[in-house]
């Protein structure tokens, strides 16, 4: 599953990131990390871009970039 | 002298252990409050300007330190990286680096992170390290992070680090003693770099390290940092960031760490999170991690599908509103003042060339453009809301899907924005914009949108297209939306075509944080207005000044003696450009009086409507005033048929929509492209599309409507 498939205020956990090049570097920097917790805050009103909230600051991606997040779901999410 | 200096007055420190900071750098993440941080320690004391080569702006200020000694601080531009992604980012490496040539290293750094988010602040303070330079950390927003329930344990972080750690609440001035003791104590440089890379990725980053200590002589520290954002680089980026000398090094290292096998890239980034989240353990203790703060009840209303439209087009409308109403009164201040300057200096100078000069020249000229101050300076202060509030990021958020169909960012929105009130606070707003392509695609396409210059020439044709009170004011306001409509629609065309072609590049990626909320600090947005108002004052004014001077002897010479104002205007340079290129406009429509108009209008659009008062030899004359109305219906061809017909009327309306005539715009794109190419590229090509706009449009009417 990818970042972008999650509901708004669904949790997970990034299990890989499949961005390359800069993108990737970039993401990582910023604290996309295999492991890191993350929950997506809100679609934005025309569907893209999407609001992340992890290592507690938000973050906007488009979907196109979400898309090379891979995630799993926590199960306790609602 | 034998007498020994009294401490207080020591002007150059004694070499070693002794010496203190006079050149330190702020670095920090964008929105760590390092700028808030700026203005408390400098206060108005600072220059704004442009790196060497580069539309960064460099914002350097005095303080003092607790010794009363000057030391100057460089504000740096916000990054969260060494690693770079834009010009403004690259900039801050390469001051941090020692690189730049107009920029000394500094040497201090003082490391602004937010108090809030740590983890992520303390990745580019640790590759701040590497550097081996002295660094002061800072932890701005203490209060918030309070507030939130979040504990950092100072001393037990100092000791981890071995840098001396200050909080400070930045808006609040809250700390600022400390961190100046901080700063005037001697200079001290960090312990050696203790996170590590996996030994066959630490062997080739040395190695290339190695390389650019003997190429560029840098000590093995910032050789080392310097490599590893070397390595970083993809092959599309790397002559973006990297001289063309080292490129095949950086190419060669890069196949070598391949060659290993190991996910290196990923392994550069990791090691050093490791290292981070191995101190933050052991010093920081999070709050809630469920708690909402008030910033998320915010965004709940901001960014709601409903409420968030409606709160940004209400945001919006008042700032529109506000132009057009508050603006008002100072602009008749001004009106008023340069009205009585002229007659002062009418009455004051000898009459003669020099006065003339003076009174039509110069004071009208400079005057026609700093009347429109005020609305620059409305605009200018919404802007630096919206950009300390946070809100801007949110309307990024909320429009970056429509401006994402033309190949733009969110970001470009609100400088498109602007620019229908004025260009030039919009054109300086598309700073924000990390991509060089889309800031330029931006600049290029910002003066299509109808700014308030336009208002008084549309009011005018579209007051003589109706000459009686036949048709309903909602079909006058209905073709003036359009005029509007065709400015934003033929924009959007061309950013889209100029994404395709001429700055051709993939449709930039949105990697953007959403800040907290805050309450602006007064000094931060007073302190942005005044540098933005002085710049546009400073870098325009020349050219307004010489392009003024330029129209009115053109408009003045040669003279006709005792002729009135509009055969004096006909016989002049611009009478006579204005008949030379009537056959070029004709097809438009237009004959050489108005061809005398759009001469005169070519430094500020209003004009049209004054110059073609004395073409036809009306007094005073305002867009609103019934007799250049009139005389626009009395006008006759040779041939004795009405000059302004609806299709001239239609016709001379668009190409007010598309072309540029502002001065002080193409003063303000060369100051932001760093080249004349540009301005005059955006000169030509919006001509050139007006032309063919007013073709079109003057031979349509003339087809449907029969006049």
């Amino acid at each position: 599953m990818t970042l972008n498939e999650l509901s708004a205020g669904q949790t997970a956990t990034i299990s890989k990131i499949n961005a390359a090049g800069s993108i990737r570097q970039r993401l990582m920097e910023l604290g996309l990390l295999r492991g890191t917790p993350i929950e997506v805050v809100r679609f934005a009103p025309m569907g893209d871009p999407i609001e992340i909230k992890f290592k507690g600051y938000h973050l906007s991606l488009r979907k196109e970039e979400a898309a090379t997040i891979e995630v799993s779901p926590s199960p306790s999410s609602n | 002298m034998t007498t020994p200096a009294a401490p207080l007055h020591i002007t150059s420190p004694p070499a070693g252990s002794g010496r203190q900071a006079h050149w330190l750098a702020l670095a920090g993440n964008p929105n760590s409050g390092k700028t808030t941080l700026f203005n408390a320690l400098t206060g108005l004391r600072q220059k704004v300007g442009n790196y060497a080569g580069v539309t960064v702006e460099k914002k350097v200020g005095r303080m003092f330190n607790l010794h009363g000694q000057e030391v100057q601080v460089l504000d740096l531009p916000g990054t969260y990286s060494l690693s770079v992604r834009s010009p403004d980012e690259k900039v801050a490496r390469d001051v941090l680096l020692g690189t730049v040539s107009d920029t000394p290293r500094p040497e201090l750094i003082v490391c602004v992170a937010d108090a809030n988010n740590l983890e992520r602040s303390l990745y580019l303070t640790s590759q701040i390290l590497d550097l081996n330079l002295p660094v002061i950390l800072v932890l701005n927003m203490m209060d918030l992070a309070k507030a939130a329930g979040v504990e950092i344990d100072i001393k037990n972080l100092e000791s981890l680090l071995g840098v001396p750690i200050i909080p400070v609440v930045a808006s609040k001035e809250v700390g600022l003693i400390p961190l100046k003791q901080a700063i005037t104590r001697e200079l001290e440089k960090p312990p050696a770099r203790t996170w590590t890379l996996p030994v066959e990725i630490e062997s080739e980053v040395q190695a290339l390290a190695l390389e650019f200590e003997k190429a560029h002589s840098m000590d093995n520290a910032t050789a080392f940092a310097n490599a590893l954002a070397a390595l970083s680089e993809d092959e599309h980026t790397i002559h973006e960031n990297f001289p063309k000398s080292v490129h095949s090094t950086i190419v060669n290292a890069q196949a070598k760490l391949e060659a290993t096998g190991l996910d290196w890239r990923d392994a550069m980034v990791e090691s050093r999170y490791t290292w981070i989240q191995s101190i933050c353990a052991q010093v920081v203790k999070q709050g809630d991690p469920n708690a909402v703060t008030m910033s998320e009840k915010i965004d709940h209303v901001l960014t709601h599908k409903v409420w968030g439209w409606i709160t940004f087009l209400g945001m919006m409308s008042l700032m529109f509103f506000t132009i057009f109403t508050v603006a008002i009164y100072p602009m008749q201040w001004i009106e008023a003042l340069f009205g009585a300057l002229q007659s002062f200096a009418g009455n004051h100078l000898p009459v003669g060339v020099v006065r003339d000069l003076i009174c039509s020249g110069v004071i009208s000229g400079v005057g026609s453009v700093v009347i429109f101050l005020p609305q620059i300076l409305i605009l200018f202060f919404f802007i630096g809301l919206l950009e300390d509030t946070g809100y801007m990021a949110r309307a990024a958020f909320l429009m970056d899907r429509l401006m994402n169909r033309v190949g733009l960012h969110g970001k470009s929105f609100i400088p498109l924005l602007c620019s229908f009130a004025c260009a030039i606070p919009g054109v300086m707003a598309a700073r924000t914009i990390e991509n060089p392509k889309d800031r330029l695609v931006t600049i290029m396409i910002a003066p299509l949108m109808s700014c308030s210059a336009r208002l008084p020439v549309y009011t005018i044709m579209i007051a003589t297209m109706f000459p009686t009170d036949a048709v309903s004011n909602w079909q006058k306001a209905l073709i003036m939306l359009g005029m509007y409509l065709l400015g934003a629609l033929v924009a959007f065309a061309l950013a889209w075509l100029f994404k395709k072609t001429l700055m051709k590049g993939r449709t930039p990626v949105l990697i953007m944080e959403l800040p907290p909320y805050r309450i602006p600090a007064i000094k931060t947005v007073s302190v942005h207005l005044w540098n933005r108002a002085s710049t546009f004052i400073r870098r325009a004014g020349t050219v307004i000044l010489a392009l003024s001077i330029v129209l009115w002897v053109l408009m003045t010479y040669p003279k006709t003696p005792y002729a009135t104002p509009s055969v004096a205007l006909a016989n002049s340079v611009a009478g006579k450009i204005g008949h030379a290129i009537e056959p070029v406009i004709a097809p438009l429509g237009f004959d050489w009086r108005i061809g005398i108009g759009l001469v005169g209008s070519f430094a500020a659009r209003e004009i049209f409507v004054s110059t073609m008062g004395m073409v036809f030899n009306i007094e005073d004359a305002d867009e609103t005033s019934p007799p250049l109305k009139d005389a626009f219906n009395d006008a006759r061809r040779v041939d004795g048929t009405p000059l302004f017909t609806p299709a001239v009327c239609i016709s001379l309306m668009v190409f007010y929509v598309l072309a540029m005539q502002c001065v002080s715009t193409v003063a303000v794109v060369r100051r932001e492209t760093n080249s004349w190419r540009w301005p005059i590229f955006q000169i030509f090509y919006m001509t050139g599309l007006a032309y063919i706009g007013s073709f079109i449009a003057f031979n349509a009417v003339r087809f449907f409507f029969g006049s």
